[in-house]
């Protein structure tokens, strides 16, 4: 065998351990009832805010507690408690990515991390047709 | 219908050289191949004649269609769904570019003309490779034409056209069935170019990155071109400037879109391993693996298979990561948020159009290619360049897979995506590729091609390495460097990484002086990885030193996985004029009443105090009220720039953010003098009023109509406050200047003056009304370290590309094999 094949050798070798490292970190995507069944793990939802409970968040109080309350797309509804300050246009949001744990008594979502947070709002940063379209229609 | 007040002209003529361009890059392609193919001289040349021509053409079409957008733009005809949706009257003219490539169809256009300037350079300077990398950059053209040609071929959509007409789009809206629709207020204006985008970055950093995108087909062509003409490695020399070029462009595209993240969006940082982010850097990465196994081959004549494997694949990655941030499918896992533009088979088939030829070329010739039987020496220079050509492609790939996850998902029905916590996930395994790529580019230069004398080696090393270890030493124990927040490993490894990238830097200086006695003519590569050197202290020292700076001093303790070991109360909330202990400094929220011409943007003055020199400063955080119809804002933040480190600031949540309407409204009193009102909290007497006053804040004249009335108010707690409420007439329209009292949650107006002597005064008690603000701050030690080592290692590109172009206009040395 040769030097460069044992090299390429070791490379995959490193290659594949980096990967199955990499993997063994992921998270999966889940369902408010699955991630309930996943209690204390941590999992990637993704829900819209659920517009009937009110969105808690008293800066003056703390800038640091938001909670509110998200309904995924089997209608299942949970709590969820972010510790750090509220997204900008959050009640806009069309669709919200969390990424955190569900406490062990599956009524609170608890998001640790800064980032655990995506908002996709359709207007921010690229052009929304549905919008447009809205907005030609106002007119009479 | 006939429709009022459209201009279609500039749309039919911006049409018409759409098609143009298309036919002639068609052309072009054709006559390009053709020639390459000719076996005759003659056939060779008039072939090229007919490419160049329709190459000339093409590229002239594209840049007339460009400007034709730009007229449209320009002169606000809003019946174009492109101004309509990307432009708007209050825009400011600086922008104009900017809102093109904002969108999908003016960033392909941008691409595109690169690529015209690229190819008509490359028709004086590639000489007998011409042909073969003109028709690849043509068919490229064809390809990217494609994306806005905008027709229907057998009811699928190809492309879309930039002068699609508002109308056409929307062709069920009921608007459209007046004739004179363009009189309709929506129409009237466009929805503008975003909020977010309207910044310097966004003029520059576009056209910069698509240069380097662009640029980046041209090592690529020049292997099509080697391995189609069965000339192998002859193409290495007269290529070297073109992948140095590339090199350079791209990482400074990219570096220009971190800086931007740094400074006027709020990431907290500068980079966060996006996949948007990953996606251009992964082709660069590929891109330097590829130049270092072409400068190997150049001098040594190893590595020609990987040369062409790397510089297939950067080519590759380009049109993929096109593909990932187009296509919409990171919609999930990236802050960017793109929507998807529908064309994603178009897309996918721009991938498999340059893909499957590069391969089957690449497959077929693979054996022909020349190698060298006989192995690298260990002590060689070019054996260690190509291992650290395939660490920094081992790193490529890694990201790549990491971002393609959710490609991966789409291909294989899984549900994977990164954990809680994304950057770290990068982190932890690129920190020990920075660790390799360090010591390799330490210590690379001084080696010999070939082989190396050991003792000659040790000789010239040890006093690089000497000064690296004591400086890394002195900075690892007294720089304050304690980033545990991932353990103890991880926090080894950074202070590892640090000394390689130390490592780098000294042992590169010292090469310039001891390996190249001071020719900085050749000295390319030592600046170039001296640069890559600092650009890693920087970040370490940086990243690892950023600190909240904004710890929430004022709010309820809230109990934290103790797991995680962050402390996330990072925002604080500043009551105006209320003086708030943040840390080392004090900081005071003081307005919010600078906006600037346009209205758009309101600053918010904010004071800061440091605790220790007794120094201030105010920093302007501010908000940007969102266009395309929204009424939500985005904040922008503001910082303080230091030698050796930034303070910066942004506001997490204001008082203007609050969606909830005041429920409370204005109590009417009418009241006599020395009247009084009873409020929750107290009670308040109109002691006097004061017809046309003049006095500090106001100065109206006798001839003016205004009233301002002075009210004594008693809290429950006995303290006296005065408010001030303010009527006046002006253009024959009543004007109210409410009066506030913060600390009652009280504002009054005068309602109107009443017949009787009385005034109608108009109480309000709200207990939203006190104005603060909720920011965050961030100091970043050492960010200089990052934009200066970004700065040293394209000047040591651009050097090499100067050096290069030179030596491949010498006679060849003879090779050793």
């Amino acid at each position: 065998m040769k030097r460069l094949h044992i090299i390429l050798l070791v490379f995959i070798a490193i290659a594949i351990g980096l990967l199955v490292s990499f993997m063994g970190n992921l998270s999966t995507y889940e369902t408010i009832a699955s991630a309930r069944q996943k209690a204390g793990k941590s999992v990637t939802i993704i829900a819209k805010l659920d517009n009937s409970q009110p969105i808690e968040y008293n800066p003056v109080k703390d800038p640091n507690y938001l909670s509110f309350h998200i309904q995924d797309t089997l209608g299942n509804r949970a709590k969820v408690i972010y510790h750090f300050g509220k997204p900008y246009d959050m009640e806009k949001a069309e669709r919200i990515v969390l990424k955190g744990k569900m406490n062990e008594s599956g009524d609170v979502f608890e998001i640790a991390q800064k980032d655990g947070i995506l908002i996709k709002c359709p207007s921010k940063y690229k052009d929304d047709p549905e919008t447009a379209k809205k907005n030609l229609s106002q007119t009479q | 219908m006939d429709y009022v007040g459209e201009h279609l002209l500039p749309g039919k003529l911006g049409q018409f050289f759409v098609v143009l361009s298309f036919a002639a890059s068609f052309v072009a392609t054709i006559s390009f191949f053709k020639s390459a193919n000719a076996k005759s001289l003659g056939d060779q040349a008039s072939w090229k004649k007919m490419g160049r021509l329709a190459f000339w053409v093409n590229t002239l079409s594209v840049f007339i269609v460009f400007a034709t957008i730009y007229y449209i733009v320009r002169q606000h005809y809003f019946e174009y769904n492109f101004a309509w949706e990307h432009s708007g009257k209050k825009l400011d003219p600086k922008y104009m570019l900017a809102c093109i490539w904002e969108a999908q169809e003016g960033s392909f256009l941008l691409w595109m003309m690169w690529h015209g300037v690229l190819g008509i350079i490359l028709m004086f300077k590639a000489r007998q490779w011409e042909a073969p990398v003109l028709t690849v950059i043509s068919f490229a053209q064809f390809c990217l034409t494609t994306m806005i040609l905008g027709v229907y071929v057998f009811g699928h959509q190809i492309g879309h056209s930039p002068f699609m007409l508002v109308r056409q789009l929307f062709q069920e809206a009921p608007i459209f069935q007046r004739a004179d629709y363009l009189s309709i207020p929506q129409m009237q204006d466009g929805q503008s170019l975003n909020a977010l985008l309207q910044n310097y970055w966004m003029v520059i950093h576009p056209p910069i990155l698509f240069l380097g995108f662009a640029s980046t087909i041209v090592p690529f062509s020049f292997v099509v071109a080697g391995l189609w003409k069965k000339q192998y490695g002859a193409w290495t020399k007269t290529a070297l400037p073109w992948t140095l070029f590339s090199g350079a462009m791209l990482i400074t595209g990219i570096m220009m879109g971190a800086a931007w993240a740094y400074e006027s969006l709020t990431f907290g940082g500068y980079w966060a391993w996006d996949p948007v982010e990953n996606a251009s850097l992964v082709p660069w990465l590929v891109l330097v693996a590829g130049l270092h196994t072409q400068v190997v081959y150049n001098a040594t004549g190893h590595s020609l298979r990987a040369t062409n494997l790397f510089l297939i694949l950067e080519y590759i990655l380009v049109l993929y990561s096109t593909f990932l941030t187009r296509s919409g499918i990171l919609g999930d896992t990236s802050v960017h948020a793109f929507v998807g533009s529908g064309m994603d088979l178009q897309l996918i088939l721009l991938i498999l159009v340059f893909l499957i030829p590069a391969a089957v070329l690449y497959i077929i010739n693979y054996n022909k290619i020349p190698h060298i039987k006989k192995e690298e020496n260990t002590w060689s220079r070019e054996f260690w360049m190509f291992i650290g050509s395939l660490v920094v492609f081992l790193s490529a790939i890694f990201i790549c897979v990491a971002t393609s996850l959710p490609v991966i998902n789409r291909i294989f029905g899984t549900n994977w995506t990164t954990g809680e916590d994304p950057k770290f996930s990068y982190n932890r395994i690129e920190i020990f590729i920075a660790i390799i790529l360090g010591v390799l580019t330490a210590g690379g230069q001084y080696l010999k091609y070939k082989n190396t004398p050991k003792n000659l080696l040790w000789k010239r090393i040890w006093p690089a390495t000497a000064v690296a270890l004591v400086i890394s030493v002195l900075i690892s124990l007294f720089g304050g460097i304690h980033y545990d927040q991932y353990g103890t490993g991880f926090l080894f490894a950074i202070h590892l990484a640090l000394f390689a990238g130390i490592y780098s830097l000294v042992a590169n200086v010292g090469y310039i002086f001891t390996g190249l006695q001071g020719k900085l003519k050749v000295a390319g590569a030592s600046v170039a990885h001296a640069g890559f050197g600092l650009l890693l202290v920087g970040i370490l020292v940086s990243s690892s030193k950023k600190e909240v700076l904004s710890y929430n001093t004022t709010g309820i303790n809230l109990p934290f996985d103790p797991k995680t070991k962050e402390n996330p109360l990072e925002n604080i909330t500043l009551l105006k004029d209320v003086k708030t202990d943040m840390g080392t400094y004090y900081a005071t929220y003081l307005s919010n009443d600078s906006v600037n011409k346009t209205g758009n943007i309101i600053y918010f003055q904010v004071k800061f105090q440091d605790k220790k020199t007794g120094e201030s400063f105010n920093l302007w955080p501010n908000l940007i009220k969102n266009t395309k119809g929204a009424e939500n804002y985005s904040n922008n933040p503001d910082k303080r720039h230091y030698w050796d480190h930034d303070i910066f600031t942004y506001i997490s949540y204001a008082n203007i953010l609050d969606k909830v309407k005041d429920t409370s409204g204005f109590v009417s009193h009418p009241v006599s003098l020395h009247d009084t009102i009873f409020y929750s909290r107290g009670i308040m007497i109109l002691d006097t009023v004061y017809v046309n006053p003049d006095n500090g804040k106001y100065h109206f004249t006798s001839s003016d109509t205004a009233l301002l009335a002075h009210i004594r108010v008693i809290s429950r707690d006995s303290l006296q406050y005065t408010i001030a409420p303010l009527l006046y007439v002006k253009d024959n329209r009543i004007h109210r200047v409410a009066d506030t009292l913060f600390a009652q949650n009280l504002a009054v107006e005068i309602g109107s003056v009443m017949t009787n002597r009385k005034l109608d005064l108009r109480v309000k008690e709200s207990s939203d009304m006190v104005p603060f603000v909720s920011l965050k701050v961030y100091t970043f030690p050492q960010i200089n370290l990052v934009w200066i080592g970004i700065l040293v290692m394209v000047t040591g590109f651009w050097m090499s590309i100067i050096y290069r172009r030179k030596q491949r206009l010498r006679p060849e040395p003879a090779l050793v094999a």
